[in-house]
């Protein structure tokens, strides 16, 4: 326990010198546009995968794919590709040379300057306001998780200090984005996570044993009681998918794949690291590192996830999810149990760094989203921004940690951290996808198609995720207070439809009204953009 | 394949894998491409990046 607190202390002191180190250099540097030339490609690329990869994908899902089975690496194949080949080779480019373009530096100043509407920036600066604190709360969740696992004390308290670290560090400088804090943090999760999955073949005699072991054990009469409830929801095994059209088959795929996994190209605050890189070389380079950062990440975390089955089966012979008694809880509870405490000390580390470096992009995106895109912009006030934004970052850590407090008393069935963070995912993808493709690849798209597509996905979303979407409208309680229900179609005709994520229905819907407001101005002969302006935003795009 | 039965489960296995290969073979060929020298480019980036401090110095 000491040793595991001064290692902690001294990982704290390295971040805090690290963050000091780099603050001096840019503020120093006579030219730091060159200074920041002269970094590392592999310096920035692991920072890139630090905002990436937080503790909800490392404890959440990976404990979702402990109970789900390893069909989640579906998403591990979407997050590579989408979330870094598409997002970057796709999207970055032109995000950042439009951002510079426009001078933007928000997700939502980009959209509102690009379609020249102040209320189109306030608006999207409200939803993530708004929104993005269940996100935050999550990965808060999955570092609390391991911490009251691993030293055994109460949710309550491990929030406590969670929170207390991460203000701590938020105090220290953290939001500045200092590359080098963030590569440092990068390298110790990847490092964290290979031994881990080493660790985890080795133990089982090997990748193919391993899988085979995973395998077998599902033949077993004692696992199938065990996952009798699973298997009744679609269930097959850990190492096959669920049935086709089942309710976990609905999960697995619409909400924890697609939700996730198409959500990560509207995320506000990765789409901002796009503009602060210095060249599309670096772009092209961070492809490289990127794709094997996040390999390293969900891959290992989903396998290992998924592996732990086999491990709690043989020693207690019960399968990770009654033997961990929470879905959150599957991975503290294997490194607890299984890992050698020397490695429990890393993987704390491991998983400090995730959440720290995702959680200071989170509210870095909070507080501009209050100050310059709802205060500033949107509302056109001048004066108190600093206070209105620092007030953000204030209200977002508050609000983020009270319902990470709240997130506990949910159904720990439920996969509560996969379900906020693909919560949040869905709706940014709903909202903002397919205006900000409109932005960087279509220059005659109308400002009302982007605004009226972005209000329907963001109403449809809202509304699915309060009111028909059982998983989170029954544990969001509005419907039950306003029909006695957890869904206003359970039990009638459309009941399948509670299975539905968000985003598969408000996506479509966004994208049907932009097509069909565009359509409409162009059959009308009307534009409402200036073809000056246009010019601007797609010099040298 | 590998242990696993369900084909759809060992496809992703193998995908995830080939997706960040792909990442790697696409980083490598353009490892020299996109370096901007512009004279233009270079003060419109600074510009940027200056208002950009300004906001990490109000956080």
């Amino acid at each position: 326990m000491l040793i595991t607190i001064l290692v902690t202390l001294v990982y704290l002191f390295i971040v805090a010198y690290l963050g000091y180190v780099g603050f001096r250099q840019t503020k120093s540097s006579k030219d730091y546009l060159v200074a920041g030339r002269q970094v590392h490609p592999l310096v920035m690329a692991l920072s890139y995968g630090g905002t990436f990869i937080s503790t909800s994908a490392i404890v959440g899902f990976g404990g979702a794919a402990g109970t789900l089975g390893m069909g989640l690496l579906w998403l591990t194949v979407l997050n590579i590709f989408f979330g870094i080949f598409i997002a970057f080779v796709v999207f970055g480019k032109r995000t950042r040379k439009m951002g510079h373009n426009l001078d933007a530096h928000t997700f939502p100043e980009l959209l509102g300057l690009r379609f020249n509407s102040k209320f189109l920036q306030g608006f999207a600066g409200v939803i993530i306001f708004l929104f993005m604190p269940i996100y935050t709360a999550a990965v808060i969740k999955g570092g609390t998780d391991f911490i009251e696992s691993y030293f055994q004390i109460p949710y309550d308290v491990a929030l406590f200090f969670f929170v207390i670290i991460v203000a701590l560090y938020v105090w220290m400088g953290g939001l500045k984005g200092v590359m080098y804090t963030d590569a440092f943090q990068a390298s110790i999760m990847f490092i964290g996570m290979v031994v881990l999955l080493i660790f985890t073949y080795v133990q089982l005699g090997g990748i193919v044993s391993a899988h085979q072991q995973l395998t077998d054990m599902f033949g077993d009469e004692n696992v199938r009681q065990q996952t009798g409830k699973l298997i009744a929801g679609g269930f097959q095994g850990w190492t096959s998918m669920p049935v086709a059209g089942s309710p976990i088959w609905w999960n697995l795929v619409t909400t924890i794949v697609l939700g996730v996994g198409i959500g990560v190209l509207a995320q506000p605050q990765l789409v901002v690291r796009f503009m602060t890189v210095k060249s599309n070389m670096e772009l092209n380079r961070a492809v490289l590192s990127g794709g094997i950062f996040i390999l390293a990440m969900t891959g290992i975390a989903f396998v290992v996830g998924a592996l732990t089955n086999v491990f709690f089966y043989k020693s207690a012979g019960k399968i990770a999810f009654v033997a961990a008694g929470a879905n959150d809880s599957i991975i503290p509870v294997y490194i607890k149990t299984f890992i050698p405490p020397w490695f429990g000390t890393v993987f704390l580390l491991t998983l400090l760094a995730a959440a720290m470096s995702t959680i200071s992009s989170q509210f870095h995106t909070m507080g501009t989203a209050a100050g310059r895109d709802i205060y500033e912009k949107a509302l056109g006030q001048k004066g108190n921004s600093l206070f209105i934004t620092r007030s953000g970052v204030l209200v977002g850590v508050l609000l983020s940690a009270v319902l990470a407090l709240l997130a506990k008393r949910l159904d720990v069935s439920m996969a509560i951290i996969a379900t906020g963070t693909a919560l949040f995912f869905g709706l940014c993808a709903s909202s903002f996808l397919p205006a900000y493709l409109g932005a960087l690849y279509c220059k005659n798209m109308p400002k009302a198609a982007a605004l009226w597509g972005m209000i329907c996905g963001f109403i449809t979303g809202a509304f699915w995720i309060f009111f028909i979407h059982e998983k989170e409208s029954s544990s969001l309680q509005l419907v039950k207070a306003l029909t006695g229900k957890t869904s206003l179609v359970k039990d009638t005709s459309f009941a399948r439809l509670a299975m539905v994520d968000p985003l598969l229905i408000a996506l479509p819907v966004s994208v049907v009204v932009t097509l069909l407001v565009w359509i409409t101005y162009v059959m009308l002969k009307k534009s409402d953009m200036d073809v000056n302006h246009i010019e601007r935003c797609f010099k040298g795009v | 394949m590998l242990g696993i039965p369900d084909a759809s489960i060992w496809s992703a296995y193998v995908l995830s894998i080939a997706c960040a290969i792909l990442c790697v073979v696409y980083g490598l060929l353009n490892w020299k491409r996109g370096m901007e020298n512009d004279e233009q480019q270079i003060i419109e980036e600074r510009v940027w990046e200056s208002q950009e401090r300004e906001i990490e110095e109000s956080l």
